[in-house]
């Protein structure tokens, strides 16, 4: 029986933990996910959980405290945002590296300059190539929905990969919404217990964890490393058929609201998707072909499927929260037209920075947006190739 | 707390944990902090050795061969505590779910660079935590690994590659770090200073205590390195002995608060003793540099009657 219930984002993910019940869990407080850490240690303060929380002084030791905890063969559990991830940002790559299937719940905030705590993918999208596997979500649904299955990716032995469940600051993570929960022991089930294979602890089977590679042996590493981010593509499919099953919920790599027969799309990241569906809501009632594509996985990143999903739209609007300063557009632009690009998927394409330090993203603005792109289509207009939307006059 | 007696042969007859085929320097002092302190644990127990990055660690576990019988695990340079203590968490929570019923020690050892400076934040953490650990620094004052830059731990005046000697620098011009000092003060149950004297008995019962007291504990060892001190290899136990003579370098505890000094040498002996030994104050010795000499021993004298006093 699904439990009907009302919760924020960091409620929501802190209820998945509850549920998983993990082995060890270091965090440092920091805004906007500095709530789950404390509904962590709340639930291990009443005898909620078993999990061995770590109060350490720093994201720095966080990682690297959940770099020891999950090479000695606990499940292994963090959470940040911002500046933490960034403070973290030499161990992220430790932790991919060492093949450790440790969880983040990350919920997404700028990074520093100025200082702002508003939502923003500047930090997830500044670890992209750290060999994480990263999923967003739209809403708190979503957030519980993805903790829920990242340990069964995780810990799958063709992946052995660290998974961060990405949530949108304040706008998802502390805004109380509707959400459907699944009752703990089908969850237990489908987490399941952990068992790894080698570890540090592993009785009468000592390891080592972390050596100093020379030429002749690094790159191996690194190419084995990038073939488990390869195969994680279809194991993150196969949990989630599992997991519809289990809560007759669907996932895939993305969701494509209305883009079957779309002339135009948007594709976005987390909670401006809501928004983006209203507006196109609005606008197929007044006959427009609007569509949308929420990217849900981005690493690994689906370019040919999402390259595929646009096949057939005239004009493609590729939203980024996140700046890259590289002069030529934010990191999904990037990667998706070179997607599109060896997919022959020719559809003009615009990619738009939105959203930074928490700048409100409006139905209108999002209308507008689709505006742009059938005036682009019909070639009446040109556009500089990444606005901005939403600035100050 | 177990058996503290001490037997030299039994205990240097027991199976070596670092085993040969590492890659240090002949006349390393780290090396000899890794086997003695490992050889602490007494025989049939359990542990985990963490590492920070350094000589030791590119030099013990180079891929794919690992000198250790133990299991090891390093992350990065300046996180050795906190990786360390997230192992000792898992024991725990894993002990606690019933999945492991092994009896486990942690040890971690890093250099000075890894301890003094980079790794403070994390060693100050995990030992303010109160994990079941000891973090061994082999102290040989100076970044070795990447070529003998100075550290906190470097003494005055010692030439080092970014503190030189030369015609306008008497070597590095700022005081050493006290960082035996620093971990007492986080009131963790067992703080040691030591170093390789004699039958290395000093440095055996302090591995001891520190393995075997419950909480957080912290070795600091000096550790010669050739290279940097720039001496010959065999000289290092008279250098260890001479840096214990002068006062420079005093053997000492602090047990639960408890300051005690462990040795008082009869005579205490000019710090030219052990000075003279090394190349690196070699320019110290030049004709009109004796106020040099004379300004490390007044605070080599300072610091001595500072520890006396701590140690009523």
């Amino acid at each position: 029986m699904a439990i009907r219930t009302r919760m924020s984002g960091n409620e929501a993910i802190a209820e998945a933990i509850r549920q998983i019940d993990p082995d060890v869990m270091p965090a440092f407080p920091i805004t906007p996910s500095t709530e789950i850490p404390q509904f962590v240690s709340t639930m291990i303060a009443n005898g909620v959980i078993d999990t061995e929380f770590i109060p350490v002084e720093s994201e720095h030791s966080a990682m690297s405290a959940a770099i020891g905890a999950s090479a000695a063969g606990a499940r292994t559990l963090t959470a940040t945002s911002s500046a933490g991830l960034a403070f973290m940002w030499e161990v992220v790559y430790v932790a991919a590296s060492s093949r450790l299937p440790i969880v983040m719940a990350l919920v997404n905030r700028g990074l520093t300059g100025p200082l702002n705590i508003n939502a923003e993918h500047s930090d997830s999208m500044g670890a992209r190539d750290s060999g994480w596997i990263q999923i967003y979500a739209e809403n708190n649904q979503e957030a519980y929905d993805n903790m829920l299955q990242a340990y069964r990716i995780a810990e799958h032995a063709d992946v052995h990969l660290p998974v961060m469940i990405c949530q949108d600051g304040f706008i998802t993570s502390h805004a109380v919404e509707n959400i459907s929960l699944l009752e703990d022991e089908p969850v237990r089930r489908f987490v399941g217990e952990y068992h790894p294979e080698h570890y540090l602890l592993k009785q009468g089977e000592p390891m080592a964890v972390g050596p100093y590679a020379v030429s002749n042996y690094c790159m191996e590493a690194k190419k084995a490393q990038a073939e488990a981010m390869i195969r994680a593509k279809k194991v993150i499919l196969e949990v989630a058929g599992e997991f519809e099953k289990l809560s007759g919920r669907s996932y895939g790599y993305y969701e494509a609201y209305r883009l079957e027969d779309a002339e135009y799309a948007v594709v976005a990241i987390g909670s401006v998707c809501g928004t983006a569906k209203d507006a196109i809501d609005q606008l197929r009632e007044q006959g427009v072909k609007a569509g949308l594509l929420k990217i849900r996985v981005f690493r690994p990143f689906p370019g040919e499927e999402f390259a595929e999903a646009l096949r057939g739209c005239r004009a493609v609007a590729i939203m980024d929260r996140c700046e890259s300063y590289s002069a030529q557009g934010g990191p999904l632009g990037a990667e998706l037209t070179a997607a599109m690009y060896r997919a022959k998927v020719q559809a003009e394409t615009v990619n738009i920075v939105y959203g930074l330090s928490g700048r409100d993203v409006t139905v209108g603005d999002i209308r507008q947006v689709f505006a742009d792109l059938q005036s682009l289509a019909a070639g009446e207009k040109t556009f500089e190739q990444y606005p901005y939307i939403g600035l100050r006059e | 707390m177990s058996d503290m007696t001490f037997d030299f042969k039994e205990i240097q007859g027991r199976e070596e944990r670092l085993v040969p085929g590492h890659r240090m320097c002949a006349g390393c002092g780290g090396t000899i902090a890794v086997r003695n302190v490992l050889k602490a644990l007494h025989p049939g127990d359990k542990a985990v050795v963490g590492n920070a990055t350094g000589c030791l660690e590119v030099s013990s576990y180079t891929y794919p061969y690992t000198s250790y019988e133990d299991s090891y695990i390093h992350s990065a340079f300046e996180n050795a505590g906190a990786t360390l203590s997230g192992v000792e968490t898992a024991y725990r929570a894993l002990k606690k779910k019933g999945k492991i019923s092994e009896e486990y020690k942690f040890i971690t050892f890093g250099g000075d660079g890894g301890t003094y400076d980079i790794g403070l934040q994390s060693l100050s953490g995990a030992m303010e935590r109160g994990h079941d650990m000891v973090y061994v620094c082999y102290d040989n004052g100076a970044y070795m690994n990447t070529g003998i830059q100075r550290s906190s731990a470097t003494p005055t005046y010692a030439d080092t590659t970014t503190s030189p000697a030369g015609k306008c620098s008497m070597g590095k011009p700022q005081a050493r770090k006290d960082l035996a000092s620093i971990l007492a003060a986080h009131n963790i149950p067992y703080v040691g200073q030591t170093t390789y004297i004699g039958n290395m008995k000093d440095l055996y019962t302090k591995s001891e205590k520190a393995i075997y007291t419950k909480g957080g504990a912290f070795l600091n060892i000096l550790a010669p390195c050739p290279r940097g001190w720039r001496y010959d290899a065999p000289d290092l136990v008279d250098i260890c002995k001479s840096a214990v003579e002068t006062c420079y370098w005093p053997l000492f505890e602090v047990v639960d608060g408890k300051w005690i000094l462990n040795y008082q040498p009869k005579e205490k002996l000019p710090i030219e003793d052990f000075l003279k030994r090394q190349g690196r104050f070699k320019h110290l010795f030049a004709p009109g540099n004796e106020q040099y000499i004379e300004a490390f021993q007044k605070e080599v004298d300072r610091r001595w009657e500072e520890l006396l006093e701590r140690c009523g």
